[in-house]
Parts: C-alpha cells; sequence; structure tokens
C-alpha cells in the first residue's frame, strides 16, 4: 500500500465538544465521537438530550440557533469543521439532511436535487449528471415525479428526497436526523435498506434516531446522549443487549423486571 | 374608443414602470424578509446620477453607470449594515426599521442637491411620439413598455435558471435547509439587493421621461405606488408583483383619464386609486393575489 497521510481516508473526531445556546444554556458537554471513513455510526439519546445540536456543531447550523461551540474540536481528517460556515463543512465531504425533511415545498423535485449541488459551486454542477442519476437509480419513485412540487410528496417520498438531495454533493459523510420520524412502519424499513445502500457505495453515516431498534441494527458503532453529555457508548450489538438502552430505548421490560 | 386605447396604452407603460420598482421591492423581501423602504431613494439616486452624468457620458453611459452605482450602494448596504443583524425574522423586522433610516439620510441628501429643480435624464426619446392607428404614443412610454418588458423576462430567466435564482428561492422556502446545501446566505441577500438597485435605477428614468417634466425630488414618492402593487401581488412572489403593477398602473391610467365622469370621488383620486385597489384585494384575498398561505418568511 502507498504510503497515505495520517488521516486518509478520512474520518469525522469530535473532541470533547461543550456547545452553548445564548450564551447560556449548555447544551452539550465535553461530548465526543468518531465516526471512521465507511462507517455507520448510530446517536441515540431522548428529546433534548443533544442529539441534533451535535449534528449542527458538524454541520456548522449552530450559528443560526444562537448557539456556539465553546470548546472542543471538530474535524474531518485534516479539515476544521469548528467555527467554520455550512458551505465548508459540504465542501469537505459532509452533508446533513435536517430533522422534519425540510425538501423545498414549492420547489420541484428536480429543482430539489438540484439545489443539493449548490454548495460544490462549478465542481457541482459538473458532476451534476452523475449525482443525479445515481439518486434516481437508489429513488425511482422520485424519477416518476421530477416536475412536481415537493410539497405534493407523500412523507415517505419527501424523506427519500431530502436524501436525495444531500447526496447531490456526493457526501463522504452523511449526517441523518431522525429519517424515521413520523414515517409508516414500512416506510421506516425502505428508509434503512436505502441506508444500508448508501453506505454500502462507501459513504459514512451518522444516524440520529429515536427508533433505537433500527439504529441499532443498521449501525457499528453506537453512542447515548442524556442531557448533553455521554451516557453510553460502544459496539451497537454490545450496547442493544446493555439493560438501559433496552428499557429506555427499545421499549423492552428490563430482564429481572420480566422475570418478575 | 381613442380614450380608451389611450388609456390602456398608459396604464400598460406606468405598470411595466411600477413593475420594475415592485420587483425589485419583493425581491429585497423573498431574499431577506426587509421591507426596503428605502426603495424610493435608491431610485432617486439612480435618477439623479443618470441626470448629473449624461452631460459627459450621454445617456447611455449615464445609465449604465448609475444603474452599476445604484446596484452596488444596495448590495453593500446590505452586506455591511443590515446583514451585521443576523438573518432570523426577528432581525429582519429591526432591519426593515434601518432601511427608514437609510431613506431618511438619501432622501435628505439628494433633496438638498436636487432642491427645487426639474432635471432632465437626457434620454433619447424626447417628447417624440409614433402614431399607432387612432391613437398617439408617447415614445418614451413604448419604450418604457418594451424595455421593462425584456428586463421582468431576463430577471425571471434568472431565477428559474442560475444557481443564484435557484439558491435565492431555495433559501426563501427554508433558511436553514438551504445552509445546509452549503447555499452562501450573505451572497445570495446582497445579490437580491444588488438586482433591485439595478432595477430601480432604471425605473427612474422612465418614471422622470416625458410626459412627466423631468425628475424632481418627490420622483421617489411617485415610485411609492408600486408598493400597494408588490402587497397586492403577494409580497414575496415575483409573478404578483408584474400581475400587481399592471392592475395599479391601469387603474391609476382609467382613474385620470375618466376623471370628469369620476368628479364624485373629488379631484385628484388617481393618487389614492392605487391604495383603494389594493384594501378591495386584500379584502378578498388577505395574502394577495399571488401569496400562498405561508407565504410571508417566518
Amino acid at each position: 500500500m502507498p504510503e497515505a497521510p495520517p488521516d486518509d481516508p478520512p474520518a469525522l473526531h469530535v473532541e470533547n465538544v461543550d456547545v452553548t445556546y445564548g450564551r447560556a444554556l449548555s447544551a452539550l458537554r465535553s461530548v465526543s465521537l468518531t465516526v471512521p471513513h465507511g462507517a455507520v455510526v448510530a446517536l441515540l439519546g431522548a428529546n433534548g438530550a443533544g442529539k441534533t445540536t451535535l449534528l449542527r456543531a458538524v454541520s456548522g447550523t449552530l450559528r443560526l440557533h444562537r448557539g456556539v461551540i465553546t470548546a472542543g474540536r471538530v474535524r474531518y481528517g485534516e479539515t476544521v469543521l469548528d467555527g467554520r460556515d455550512p458551505v465548508a463543512a459540504v465542501r469537505a465531504g459532509v452533508v446533513q439532511v435536517p430533522e422534519g425533511r425540510r425538501v423545498f415545498a414549492g420547489l420541484s423535485v428536480d429543482e430539489n436535487l438540484r439545489s443539493g449541488g449548490l454548495g460544490l459551486g462549478r465542481r457541482g454542477r459538473a458532476q451534476a449528471r452523475e449525482a443525479r442519476d445515481r439518486v434516481l437509480t437508489l429513488f425511482p419513485r422520485l424519477a416518476e415525479r421530477t416536475h412536481q412540487a415537493a410539497g405534493l410528496l407523500s412523507g415517505g417520498e419527501q424523506q427519500m428526497l431530502a436524501i436525495g438531495r444531500a447526496l447531490m454533493a456526493a457526501p463522504r459523510l452523511l449526517l441523518l436526523d431522525e429519517p424515521s420520524l413520523g414515517l409508516a412502519p414500512r416506510m421506516v424499513y425502505r428508509i434503512a435498506e436505502v441506508i444500508r445502500e448508501i453506505n454500502a457505495q462507501g459513504t459514512a453515516v451518522l444516524l440520529v434516531e429515536q427508533n433505537a431498534g433500527m439504529a441499532l441494527s443498521l449501525a457499528g458503532h453506537a453512542h447515548v446522549l442524556e442531557v448533553g453529555e455521554t451516557r453510553l457508548s460502544g459496539p451497537a450489538d454490545e450496547l442493544a443487549r446493555t439493560d438501559a438502552v433496552r428499557r429506555l430505548y427499545l421499549g423492552e421490560p428490563a430482564e429481572d423486571q420480566g422475570a418478575a | 374608443m381613442t380614450t380608451l386605447l389611450d388609456n390602456i396604452l398608459g396604464g400598460l407603460a406606468l405598470g411595466a414602470v411600477y413593475a420594475l420598482v415592485a420587483l425589485g421591492f419583493v425581491v429585497i423581501f423573498k431574499a431577506s424578509g426587509v421591507l426596503n423602504f428605502a426603495h424610493g431613494s435608491l431610485l432617486l439616486l439612480g435618477g439623479y446620477l443618470t441626470a448629473v452624468l449624461h452631460d459627459d457620458l450621454g445617456f447611455a453611459g449615464a445609465l449604465a453607470l448609475a444603474v452599476l452605482v445604484t446596484a452596488a450602494l444596495a448590495g453593500a448596504l446590505d452586506r455591511f449594515l443590515l446583514q451585521r443583524g443576523g438573518q432570523d425574522a426577528h432581525s429582519a423586522h429591526v432591519q426593515t426599521i434601518v432601511t427608514i433610516g437609510i431613506d431618511i439620510v438619501l432622501l435628505t441628501d439628494l433633496s438638498r442637491r436636487i432642491g427645487g429643480d426639474l432635471l432632465s435624464l437626457g434620454d433619447p426619446w424626447g417628447d417624440a411620439v409614433t402614431e399607432l392607428g387612432p391613437v398617439t404614443v408617447a415614445d418614451s412610454r413604448l419604450a418604457a413598455i418594451v424595455v421593462s418588458a425584456v428586463v421582468i423576462g431576463a430577471v425571471f430567466a434568472l431565477f428559474r435558471f442560475t444557481s443564484w435564482g435557484l439558491s435565492l428561492r431555495a433559501a426563501a422556502e427554508d433558511l436553514e435547509a438551504a445552509a445546509l446545501m452549503g447555499v452562501r446566505l450573505g451572497r445570495v441577500r446582497a445579490g437580491a439587493w444588488c438586482l433591485a438597485g439595478a432595477l430601480a435605477a432604471l425605473a427612474a428614468v422612465f418614471l422622470a421621461a416625458f410626459p412627466a417634466p423631468g425628475l424632481e425630488r418627490t420622483t421617489g414618492q411617485i415610485a411609492l405606488n408600486a408598493f400597494p402593487a408588490a402587497i397586492l401581488g403577494g409580497l414575496a412572489s415575483p409573478a404578483g408583483a408584474l400581475a400587481g403593477s399592471l392592475i395599479i398602473g391601469l387603474t391609476e391610467a382609467f382613474v385620470v383619464g375618466y376623471q370628469s365622469e369620476l368628479h364624485v370621488l373629488g379631484e385628484g383620486f388617481g393618487d389614492v386609486a392605487p391604495y383603494a385597489v389594493m384594501l378591495m384585494v386584500l379584502l378578498v384575498r388577505p395574502t394577495g393575489l399571488f401569496g400562498a398561505k405561508g407565504a410571508a418568511r417566518v
């Protein structure tokens, strides 16, 4: 193997990050995690645990919510991402799919996909056709509706469009915020399949989920956040067996209670 | 019959000019959520620059420079003054009030310079007229219609086919999602302000051309008739601004043209008519003609 720089292929490193909103509200305290190249890492936790905040810290959108990283580092490979704008993340190959899909409802499906390449500038336009073909192969349903307004799609289709839009920037790391939220079980299954497929094509995924069962089945590693701090972390299958996770996130009774 | 055609042509010409102003107004609102109360002064600035430069540079050169300077000033005001306040809805309200301050500063200075004068912009049409069958139209009005149609067509193409246009429309729908796609919000916004400044400077030419006597310090206020046009169109809709402007232009032309039949309404109803139409439309459609529910940025 030829000599490679220390962090190539790149990995996402979040190191001891503190985040504060509005100079007062502490949302994350000394949180660390790593997403290796090509891996799927799950981030679990209740509402308000800081999962979305962590994604914002990576994607550079904290400022839109008056939040700021007060300590620690975020870097992707050699690229420092903390204190940068979202363009820096997109250009480094890190793209976030926001919670609640947030497709541009008044724009057509095609225009939504085009918008996914906006952060890359000229490079994006050059590779747009190729990226678009890949997305439409992954989501044949969208190919039938390219001229339809995105707001008229079903919830599941909108989620696919939101993921497809992010894929237009050809990310090496995809940040997914609650992709199963509000979807029918069959659609949740389909989204899980899609995530697996995207990962198989070489894109790493940082997956934030309330649906812990789905997330743990996809991920190699998982972290559990609780009120802004890392409570548990480890290999996903091990976490899935721990008592706390089963009781709190998988909705199963703990073993001692089950025996009672 | 002749009066009718006369009024229609006059109304279209007026509406076309209002459309240039209203479109800028709408583009700014769409991009930044700010109601630009300094729009009339920007227009006056564009007109003033054309007026003082045309002796040296010729009309075309003066207009080109005026358009560039007004565009640059509008863009710079947004980038270096307004954008410091942030991008959310609350800051947009503060920034709207800041534009009132900008308006006062610009208007005071330009009024001082213009004084009571009537400035000629040196446009090539003068008071020439063209016979179109039974009606006689001022060349300046025909030019207003043609130039506006071409320019507005180009602006719509910009919205639809360029990255900037797509960025603008995406950001207007969802600021954060657009940011996540790597849209540079600050630049897109400043671009919208530049475009609006350029359109305003161009509109000044036609507001000051024949049959108007020339550029006065109050010309900027005439442009405020584009304000009801933008609102009745839906405020965030460029197509609405176009429709609204034509409605307002035609209304004004008809009210003035048939003033003798409308004397029950009193003298000078033409000045009030745009606002009366706006109110009537808003009573039936509170979000404007093309305004969707939630078109206002929140």
